[in-house]
């Protein structure tokens, strides 16, 4: 009697997928959606109010950041957006607040190690891909629009 | 003395004389819940850290173990013991209060049954007359290690398993110690397979060939069937991964429904405690097996089984760098006659 199992990698691979359950994708494409907006929404809630109070659309927009960020932070270190965020998938990731929740969780998670190695080290775990791909984007897009304006 | 490929048959018969198992909350609300000895609501066991506190429900787990067996630690000759962690440290550091020889093992979640092999090997070999196997894992120390911090908010695939919090630990003592218990008739050390499975979040099915390569060669080594035994029990398959197992051997043409279990479909009530695919985690099998399977053959309930601990033996640096996920499987039949 053969001891293997009767099957190349790739048979054996395709036949996993077969048997695998999908990720609901309908499903969790529509609670993104729904929920993505409803954060959206709050962020323009505090938007209009704060433009009502007559701050400029400058500081009404830095305002709405700061406060989504605190949210975010604030909803993290109560233990409910991990919930959201299995409810919400991408629609609480994307968002600004989901960008706070991958800063503040792994700097709850990695206290434990201390202020500096632990907390200082692994705050921007998860974050620090977005902060370097993004910053680094944002320069080599100013650059060529810099290039332009020069023979334009 | 070593018989067929890979199979090693226990003439001395050394046997199993007690277990002890501890859980924490989800595994409480689980439905094997009334089998297990100890169980903690606070998943830090008063502890700060969760390395520190899976450390510590290894340590009540063996403690435990001691008081039910009537055994005082320097009475053990030996331990085997084993978790998931860098460099081991639930056990090491556990190790550091008992004053117990140490043996420091890792084989992922095999560990349990590999623990349990050289722990019967050494009292088979009239090396020692008291030695004990445990093995422990903790869902946030193995999360913070293997996957995302526990705040972050992101959703699992559905063929994610949940690693168990829970550890378990069991005495083999020779076959004429005056206490009666199951015995350890035959051991099968696993081959480390692999199918080129790459996903971190499907483990089960990663397993699977590791499972039926040993399973096929304790078979075949020992001449024995399936339905020889009134459960082969695997340690962390998962619902897909026991699917996967039963139908593989079905198209051998071997029968292992009804007597397949697997202690990481049977630890949770997966639709209510929304865990995927089961548990897992090296303390899955022994908290399982020092819980609910070690009662089944104490009360005779069931007299032969064979159990199969599983292991997948990757590490997050070997999956950022592409590598697939190796099996491994360790199995160890425990029968009530020798």
């Amino acid at each position: 009697m053969n001891t293997n199992i009767n099957m190349t990698n790739q048979e054996y691979s395709d036949y996993v997928d077969k048997k695998a359950k999908n990720s609901p994708i309908i499903k969790n494409v529509a609670l993104a959606f729904l929920v993505g907006g409803i954060i959206c929404m709050i962020g323009q809630l505090i938007t209009d109010i704060f433009k009502n109070f007559g701050f400029s659309k400058d500081d009404t927009a830095i305002i709405t950041s700061i406060s989504l960020i605190f949210l975010g932070a604030f909803l993290t270190s109560i233990n409910l957006y991990s919930k959201i965020g299995k409810f919400a998938g991408a629609g609480s990731i994307i968002p600004i607040t989901g960008f706070s929740n991958s800063v503040v969780a792994p700097a709850i998670e990695f206290k434990t190690e201390g202020y500096i190695l632990g907390l200082g080290a692994n705050m921007f775990k998860i974050a620090g891909p977005v902060l370097v791909y993004g910053i680094s984007s944002s320069v080599a897009v100013g650059f060529i629009y810099w290039l332009i304006k020069l023979f334009m | 003395m070593k018989i067929g490929k890979q199979t090693i048959k226990l003439e001395n018969t050394p046997k199993i004389l007690q277990t002890s198992s501890m859980v924490g909350p989800k595994e409480k609300q689980g439905p094997l819940s009334i089998y297990f000895d100890l169980d903690t609501k606070d998943i830090f066991l008063g502890e700060k850290s969760f390395e520190k506190a899976e450390s510590k429900m290894l340590e009540l787990c063996i403690l435990n173990l001691l008081k039910k067996s009537s055994t005082k630690a320097e009475d053990v000759d030996y331990i085997f013991a084993g978790d998931l962690l860098n460099q081991c440290i639930s056990s090491g550091y556990c190790m550091r209060n008992l004053g117990i020889p140490f043996f420091g093992l890792y084989g992922a979640c095999s560990t349990f049954c590999e623990s349990l092999t050289l722990a019967s090997l050494f009292v088979n070999a009239n090396y020692a007359q008291k030695v004990v196997a445990a093995t422990s894992s903790h869902f946030c120390s193995a999360e913070r290690q293997f996957r995302m911090p526990l705040e972050h908010g992101n959703q699992k695939s559905p063929t994610a398993q949940c690693t168990v919090t829970a550890a378990g630990s069991a005495i083999v003592v020779p076959k004429d110690f005056s206490i009666s218990g199951p015995y350890i008739t035959y051991v099968t050390p696993g081959k480390v397979v692999d199918y080129n499975i790459t996903d971190m979040t499907n483990m089960g099915s990663a397993m699977v060939p590791a499972v039926y390569n040993t399973l096929a060669t304790h078979l075949q080594d020992t001449g024995r069937t399936p339905d020889y035994y009134d459960a082969i029990v695997t340690g962390d398959l998962g619902v897909l991964g026991s699917e996967i197992i039963v139908d593989l051997f079905k198209k051998d043409g071997i029968n292992l429904q009804g007597i397949h279990a697997d202690c990481g479909a049977l630890i949770y009530n997966h639709d209510m405690q929304d865990t995927h695919c089961g548990g897992s985690g090296c303390g899955c099998m022994a908290s399982v097996f020092s819980g609910y399977f070690f009662e089944q053959l104490k009360t005779k309930k069931m007299n032969k089984i064979l159990i199969i601990a599983t292991g997948a033996l990757m590490s997050t640096l070997s999956s950022q760098q592409g590598e697939s996920i190796p099996g491994i499987a360790h199995a160890v039949a425990i029968e009530n006659e020798a």
